[in-house]
């Protein structure tokens, strides 16, 4: 890489390879809109697909009752013969699979689950069938919130439970006397609540059968599309070779699109036995009601700490409410398993203990979302954090800083036995600090905002664990353990290349970025290189992208492929220039030697056009080349980062205004940074709707509160300030060019950071929240709640 | 979510809406800008046999000055109020609501009328042109009525319409240059439906002194003793906050303080 000295001092990589701060390919298509995603694909004779959803959480089905005038169109759970309900195992001692039908037989467990599927020319015509057939339900009573699915002795979610529980696990890390005379000790109830992920673009399935090649083909809106061949197939009854599954644009992921939803199942029975095209697209209500629920964490914590701050240790229950069914792949158990993990966060201490349950519920099923399990942890964990510098008359920041893992114990075995790669944790936070000017605001703090809301800063820290590999997935026993990620780079007979890899791109940008790891080590101008990716019948098997693990594994791969079609490139060129392939060098997309230089392009039509120039020795094995790659140690990169936020609150309306937003992260190695920033504010953006606005609630009976927009509220370019970006970048030593996943990082922290900086305003009232969203309802019961308390006392 | 199937009509003028109407008797339903009736069709919360589009009758789009008034046409878009394409009776008053209402693009084609007639309590209209005394234009198979709009909404999503009956326009007095208003609402989010709302209107001229708490379970409602609001140096503020919360609007001490709290808001910006 070529670096050169920005007028701000910060570093500016020229050219195209790995830190150069470039434009992504793709937004010429996605601006113009010219993306090409299910929604809007036509084939002729396509048939819609619209589903018959329960009207109830929780009910045995008595008759699903079609009118004759459509039979043949509408299909039940007596239909699909032969098709194997979705189980999502996991390996850890003691889980309970559930079986999820594609359509409900027997009975439904939450409200939205398909009964029946409907098919019409159009989606209003198979709508209008929908609201044809009737269903006779016998009310079951609703295990609507995880406390009451924990204590009911006789109610199951699933009928040959002993319990409500998919899994329990225990963490007992260090020796609890440390914790005796502890000088601190907070305790509180934190919890997140149930939200969608909302991306832009919802799940849409096409699937039909190709005779040719006699092959049950699927486009549909995955991030996982090998993953989700081996899901269908498995379901269906089919030999993988016998399924083509494709991505075609998807209009972000987020966690959602990585789950085997049974519609996508029933679209597919579909296609396998009609041999006709069928298309399912889910709307907005859909989404909101019967899909991609996630979030919903319950935390009793207890943190112990010294005088100083410092802390001695942490004791955690905490219940996840995973809803009705275990999703495909990543079962019900990833996410509390997760937590039990990673709740120490990015901090040292001597003692850990930490109990979690997965409790199954009449709700839609739980996905982990952006961030995974961190969101929740951060949130917990930072909260208690400032609680102890509440506590302790000291700095939440400074809190912190007394407790991060420092730079010098670094490679640093946690108390989990997490490895945390790289990095000055808490020069972090000395940057926020900096950059949010502390001193200044705790000035201005004093003064309040002049027209009576109360100001306050917040911060959080956090770790990521990013492309965890083999041995942890292997840990947990689940339907996906990522072995080597695997890249095929191809040189076209004109010069240019062909990346394709198995994971996907969903608004990450993988089209530039990937291009600029071959750039890098090739020297082909990106404009020339064309990255692959979504399909099955062509990329190479992979996981996909999730876990924050493309750049790091499909980079990393792709730099590997690279790499040895260099050295077949640097061959051919050494025998065109007449000498040894020690005596020249591949630098800026030329095979160079003292005398002379041959250009990419020359090598590629000397291979592919002219072979008759090149002996058998040289490069025999062609300029095609599939490489598999895993980081030296596979238990994934660690990226950080604090953030902080100024707000102000309206304690007439509790409202919450960000004036202030802070992101200071290491991701390692910044392939290209200006993606990296647009990763961060989209995740933050996301953070924001989880600290303040978005949140499915249920009734008592289980029935969905937040059905449309209207009552599900996602923050708007109104609500997410601008964000300052500041970065570090200390390389991990463990992958290739030291890359470590950013992707998820952004939708970490700012429930952690905005909650801290509220309770930071209220400080004067005493009042304090603990609960996401912060709804101005919930912030101005806090507030009557400390009021109350105050008056209560003597 | 795609809408039952429906027929659509685009009639010219007013005589032959109101037959279309009269012959669908109860079962059409007219479209003005479609921003509140396109995802009630979507969710098939309305049926219509027969949509009626309105947007191509001329009249409705226009404006009728008056002496002592203003006549908005029905299909008058919040956003041509917004950027006072159209007069103004208020001095200012009427573009500032229309630039807060849901986002621009929403703005650009719905419509008073619209608004008006769909009836969300939290709708900004409805709020605002009850403290200004607004009246409802109607036309119908029994001909043309006006209706004082505080006896217009009916219930939440209700008015008080026949089956062959449509708005065709809005009358607002002209307000003097002394009248000074207040509007103050509350939303969780820009451009969305507001949690608690107050308006006032105070024209010493004509004597109008007029508080009205919008975003309600049901209809706007007219503050008792706007006397006691309008005492000086705080006590009227005061004396709001309390009236208000003692009305126990919302059955929820939380929101019956927002209620409180956005009109003592609006009365805070007519406070001399
Ligand atoms: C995202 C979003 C946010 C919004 N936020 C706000 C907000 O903050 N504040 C606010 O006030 N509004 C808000 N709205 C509503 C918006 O102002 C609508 O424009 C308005 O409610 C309806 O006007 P319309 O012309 O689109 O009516 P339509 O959608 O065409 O009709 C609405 C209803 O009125 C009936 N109708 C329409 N015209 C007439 C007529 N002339 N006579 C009789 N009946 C008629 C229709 O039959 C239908 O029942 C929002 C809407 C959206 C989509």
């Amino acid at each position: 890489m070529f670096v050169e000295e920005r007028l701000d001092g910060q570093a500016q990589v020229k050219g195209q390879g790995i830190g150069a701060r470039l434009p992504r390919k793709e937004d010429d298509r996605f601006m113009r809109g010219r993306g090409l995603y299910v929604g809007d694909m036509k084939m002729p004779g396509l048939a819609d697909v619209a589903f018959v959803r329960s009207p109830l959480a929780h009910a045995r089905i008595l008759s699903v009752n079609i009118p004759p005038s459509l039979e043949g169109r509408v299909f039940t759970a007596r239909d699909l013969e032969g098709v194997k309900p979705i189980r999502a195992v996991s390996g850890l001692p003691g889980f309970k699979p559930s079986s999820q039908p594609p359509l409900a037989e027997g009975k439904v467990r939450f409200t939205g689950e398909p009964i029946a599927m409907c098919v019409g020319p159009t989606r209003a015509e198979a709508e209008d069938m929908a609201a044809l057939v009737s269903t006779d339900l016998e009310p079951l009573p609703v295990l609507a919130d995880f406390s009451t699915a924990e204590q009911s002795e006789e109610l199951r979610v699933h009928e040959e439970w002993p319990d409500n529980i998919y899994l329990e696990t225990k963490v007992n890390k260090g020796d609890r006397f440390v914790l005796d005379g502890a000088a601190i000790v907070v305790e509180r109830e934190i919890g997140l609540s149930r939200q969608c992920m909302v991306p832009l673009e919802g799940k849409g399935t096409i699937a039909w059968w190709d005779t040719r090649l006699d092959q049950l083909v699927v486009y549909t809106s995955t991030q996982l599309p090998h993953m989700m061949r081996t899901g269908l197939a498995e379901c269906l009854g089919l030999e993988e070779r016998q399924v083509h599954v494709v991505a075609p644009d998807v209009g972000g992921g987020f966690g959602f699109k990585c789950i085997l939803q049974p519609e996508e199942v029933c679209v597919a029975w579909l296609a396998l036995t009609k041999k006709r095209p069928f298309r399912w697209v889910e709307d907005r209500r859909e989404h909101l009601v019967a899909a991609a629920n996630t979030r919903e964490h319950h935390y009793r914590i207890k943190a112990f700490a010294d005088a100083d701050g410092r802390l001695l240790g942490l004791e955690a229950d905490v219940a996840v409410d995973v809803g009705a069914y275990s999703v495909w792949p990543f079962s019900a158990c990833l996410e509390s398993a997760q937590i039990a993990s990673i709740l120490p966060g990015p901090y040292e201490m001597p003692f850990y203990a930490c109990r979690t349950r997965s409790v199954a519920t009449n709700k839609p099923p739980f996905t982990p979302y952006r961030g995974v399990a961190r969101t929740g942890v951060c949130f917990a964990l930072e909260l208690m954090i400032d609680a102890i510098a509440r506590e302790a008359g000291l700095e939440p920041a400074e809190v912190r800083l007394r407790n991060l893992v420092r730079p010098e114990q670094m490679p640093f075995t946690n108390i989990t036995g997490k490895l945390f790669d790289s990095g000055d944790y808490p020069e972090s936070v000395r940057q926020a600090v900096d950059a949010i000017d502390l001193p200044a605001f705790r000035e201005r703090q004093k003064d309040g905002d002049g027209d009576g809301r109360l100001l306050g800063v917040g911060f959080a820290t956090y770790c990521e664990q990013a492309a965890h590999g083999t041995t942890v997935y292997a840990a947990w026993g689940i339907p996906m353990v990522p072995g080597f990620e695997q890249a095929t780079a191809r040189v076209t007979p004109d010069g240019g290349l062909e990346l394709r890899i198995g994971v996907h791109s969903h608004g990450q940008g993988m089209e530039t970025s990937m291009a600029q790891v071959a750039h890098e080590i090739l020297g082909v101008e990106i404009d020339k290189i064309n990255v692959v990716h979504g399909d099955t019948a062509v990329t190479p098997y992979s996981t996909g992208t999730w876990g924050s693990r493309s750049m790091v594994m499909a980079g990393g791969a792709v730099s590997r492929a690279c790499e040895i079609i260099a050295k077949r490139a640097i061959a051919i060129g050494a025998h065109l220039l007449q000498t040894t392939p020690d005596q020249v060098v591949l630098e800026e997309g030329e095979v160079r030697s003292r005398t002379g230089s041959i250009r990419f392009q020359q090598i590629a039509e000397a291979w592919y056009k002219t072979p008759e120039v090149l002996p058998a020795d040289v490069a025999h094995e062609g300029l095609e080349v599939t490489a598999g790659y895993k980081p030296k140690v596979d238990s994934g990169t660690f990226s950080y980062a604090t953030h902080a936020a100024i707000v102000a609150v309206d304690p007439e309306f509790g409202s919450v205004e960000i004036l202030d937003y802070v992101v200071v992260e290491d991701g390692g190695t910044l392939v290209n940074p200006l993606i990296v920033d647009g990763q961060i504010i989209g995740g933050v953006a996301q953070g924001i709707g989880t600290a303040l606005y978005e949140e499915s609630p249920y009734s008592e009976d289980g029935q969905p509160l937040a059905s449309t927009f209207v009552d599900y509220i996602i923050p708007g370019p109104c609500e997410v300030p601008d964000i300052r970006i500041l970065h570090m970048e200390t390389p991990s030593p463990f992958t290739a060019h030291g890359i470590k996943g950013i992707g998820e990082g952004g939708a970490i922290a700012p429930p952690a950071a905005i909650a801290n900086a509220i309770n930071d305003a209220l400080r004067p009232l005493r009042a304090e929240v603990a609960t996401t969203p912060v709804t101005p309802h919930r912030l101005l019961a806090a507030i009557a709640a400390a009021a109350e308390k105050q008056l209560g006392k003597p | 979510m795609k809408p039952s199937q429906f027929g659509y009509a685009r009639p010219a003028n007013v005589e032959e809406a109101v037959r279309l109407l009269q012959e669908a008797d109860g079962s059409a339903k007219v479209m003005a800008g479609g921003q509140s009736l396109g995802p009630l069709l979507n969710l098939r919360l309305a049926q219509p046999s027969l949509i009626i589009d309105i947007t191509a009758i001329r009249e409705l789009t226009l404006v009728r000055e008056e002496k002592d008034a203003i006549v908005y046409g029905a299909c008058v878009t919040h956003a041509s109020v917004e950027d006072r394409r159209v007069p103004d009776a208020t001095n200012g008053f009427l573009p500032s609501v229309a630039a807060g209402i849901a986002y621009r693009a929403v703005r650009n084609r719905g419509t008073m009328g619209g608004s008006l007639a769909h009836a969300d309590p939290a709708a900004d209209w409805m709020t605002t042109l009850t403290a200004l005394g607004a009246e409802i234009l109607v036309a119908g198979s029994a001909g043309e009525r006006r209706v004082a709009l505080d006896q217009f909404m009916t219930a939440p999503f209700s008015v008080a319409l026949e089956d062959s009956e449509f708005i065709i326009g809005i009358r607002i007095r002209r307000y003097s240059q002394a009248a000074r208003f207040g509007y103050f609402k509350f939303c969780r989010k820009r451009g969305e439906f507001a949690e608690a709302m107050g308006a006032v209107v105070i024209d010493p001229e004509l004597g109008i002194r007029r508080g009205i708490i919008g975003a309600t379970d049901s209809r706007p409602i007219l503050v008792p003793d706007m006397d006691a609001c309008l005492r000086p140096s705080g006590e009227g503020i005061q004396a709001a906050k309390a009236m208000i919360a003692a009305m126990k609007i919302a059955d929820d001490p939380v929101r019956d303080g927002m209620h409180a709290n956005a009109f003592a808001r609006a009365l805070k910006q007519v406070a001399q």
